[in-house]
């Protein structure tokens, strides 16, 4: 499970909010409440205060690295940090599956950063980020570039990981796929942190 | 010794030529032309006036004048790494850094080469200590100077490089190294340039006056290349620790990137 409690981070507060394993919330509001830094201050990349929780580890005991891997953030532009696909991978062969269920061809590991598309950027990324095996799924619009049907294969990846065990937080500005993944969210309104069901 | 002594109409001319570049400059609309000229100035006073301190220096043989005319070239060289950024570290960073990287890399390599290598009586004699301060601080800065404006400058840019990696659970020196590399290239290529031309490409001010002055070739030579050698040393200890500093200072110990401790510099101030 996912914990937060008391926790303050920009310039909003939330005082609890409890995600238990194979859940995903997601996280709405209008453009700059403070969504996409929510996530990141929960992935301790950015400062916050209050208790951050998961899977009986807490954050400010464990080392950042350490955290992250279990509490993963996949930004919604993602950085690279390599000329070609493959030194951002941590395991080529996990990731051939990943590829296959997403459209992506099994060379694209070679393919050149600089030349990939916003969608196949957006595919490798989140490929990036399930090859570490999180526990919390940290997720800011992944599907924004997609097509419907890469859309759909990137949601059953993310149903799988949760009925495997893990816990997803997702910003998405799409209230069909709000209601597909999940039946909570953690509503940024002006003024006001809440937490409420779809 | 047979120098040729030079007029002042000599150095008119001279002068001559950076009035063309400010011409050209001035046609051109490049806007370098009061930079051009204030430069030569401003290098003009400042070599009368080091002439005369020198003259004085040297006939007073005090190590505590000596030790002040060092500490306001370091005292100097730390504002003209901090002018050159574009970018700066908030508070005592912005000029600490730099100067205290630099203080420690250039002191150190001057002091080794008067107390083991060069050997002057007294060890302080103030016309070794001043020149070879002088030449190791002067690369130094420039070394120092590139580091570090090329670490801010690329830490800003690749932000979501190095933010991807931290998120993926990298240590901040390894998320960091896609600027790093960059940075630590940058500050070290002027002093591997001037160490690979030396000779070839061009000779070096130095030796170039050694023999102008009547010195023989090969102790001008012996001369230079200790110098290379000492330059070489202190720039790159210097640009290692104002580099990785910079690393500790735009993160934390949580493994942040903490670009708020940034601020650009007023385009005025550089």
């Amino acid at each position: 499970m996912l914990r937060i409690s008391d926790f303050s981070w920009h310039t909003r507060h939330l005082d609890l909010l409890e995600v238990p394993a194979g859940e995903c919330v997601v996280v709405t509001g209008p453009s700059g409440a403070g969504k996409s830094r929510l996530l990141r201050a929960v992935a301790d990349l950015e400062p916050s205060t209050g208790l951050v929780e998961a899977f009986g580890a807490v954050r400010d005991e464990t080392p950042a690295p350490a955290w992250r891997l279990q509490v993963s953030y996949l930004a919604a532009t993602p950085g690279w940090w390599a000329d070609t696909v493959a030194p951002h991978l941590t395991d080529l062969a996990a990731a051939a599956p990943l590829f296959d269920a997403l459209g992506l061809a099994a060379d694209c590991t070679t393919w050149q950063v600089s030349r990939l598309s916003s969608g196949e950027r957006q595919r490798l990324a989140l490929v990036r980020n399930l090859l570490l095996e999180p526990r919390v799924l940290l997720l800011d619009e992944p599907t924004a570039s997609l097509d419907a049907e890469t859309e759909a294969a990137a949601e059953q990846l993310i149903r799988d990981r949760l009925e495997s065990g893990a816990c997803a937080l997702l910003v998405t500005h799409d209230g069909a796929q709000s209601t597909r993944l999940a039946t909570r969210a953690v509503v940024l309104d002006a003024g006001e942190t809440r937490v409420a069901t779809l | 010794m047979n120098v040729i002594p030079l007029s002042y109409w000599d150095l008119g001319i001279a002068a001559g030529l950076v009035l063309l570049n400010a011409l050209a400059s001035l046609v051109l609309g490049l806007g370098l032309t009061r930079s051009l000229i204030i430069a030569g100035v401003r290098m003009t006073v400042q070599l009368a006036l080091i002439g005369l301190v020198l003259v004085w220096l040297f006939s007073v043989q005090s190590p505590w004048w000596t030790l002040l005319v060092a500490s306001v070239m370091l005292g100097m060289a730390g504002y003209e790494v901090y002018a050159r950024q574009a970018r700066r570290l908030r508070g005592f960073w912005a000029y600490g850094l730099g100067a205290s990287s630099m203080v420690l890399s250039s002191v150190v390599v001057t002091l080794l080469a008067l107390g083991a290598l060069v050997q002057p009586e007294p060890w302080y004699d103030p016309r070794y200590a001043v020149p070879l301060l002088g030449m190791i601080l002067g690369n130094t800065m420039t070394g120092v100077a590139l580091g570090l404006d090329t670490l801010t400058t690329a830490t800003v840019r690749d932000q979501a490089a190095v933010e991807a990696r931290l998120a993926l659970g990298h240590p901040r020196f390894d998320a960091m190294r896609v600027v790093v590399v960059p940075a630590l290239r940058s500050g070290f290529i002027p002093i591997i340039n001037s160490m690979a031309a030396a000779g070839v490409v061009a000779l070096p001010g130095m030796m170039t006056g050694q023999i102008l002055s009547g010195t023989p070739p090969e102790e001008a030579v012996k001369y230079q290349v200790l110098i290379m050698f000492l330059i070489a040393g202190a720039t790159g200890a210097g640009v290692l620790m104002a580099v990785y500093g910079g690393v500790l200072r735009l993160t934390d110990g949580r493994h942040r990137l903490r670009l708020d401790r940034l601020k650009q510099a007023d385009q005025s101030e550089r």
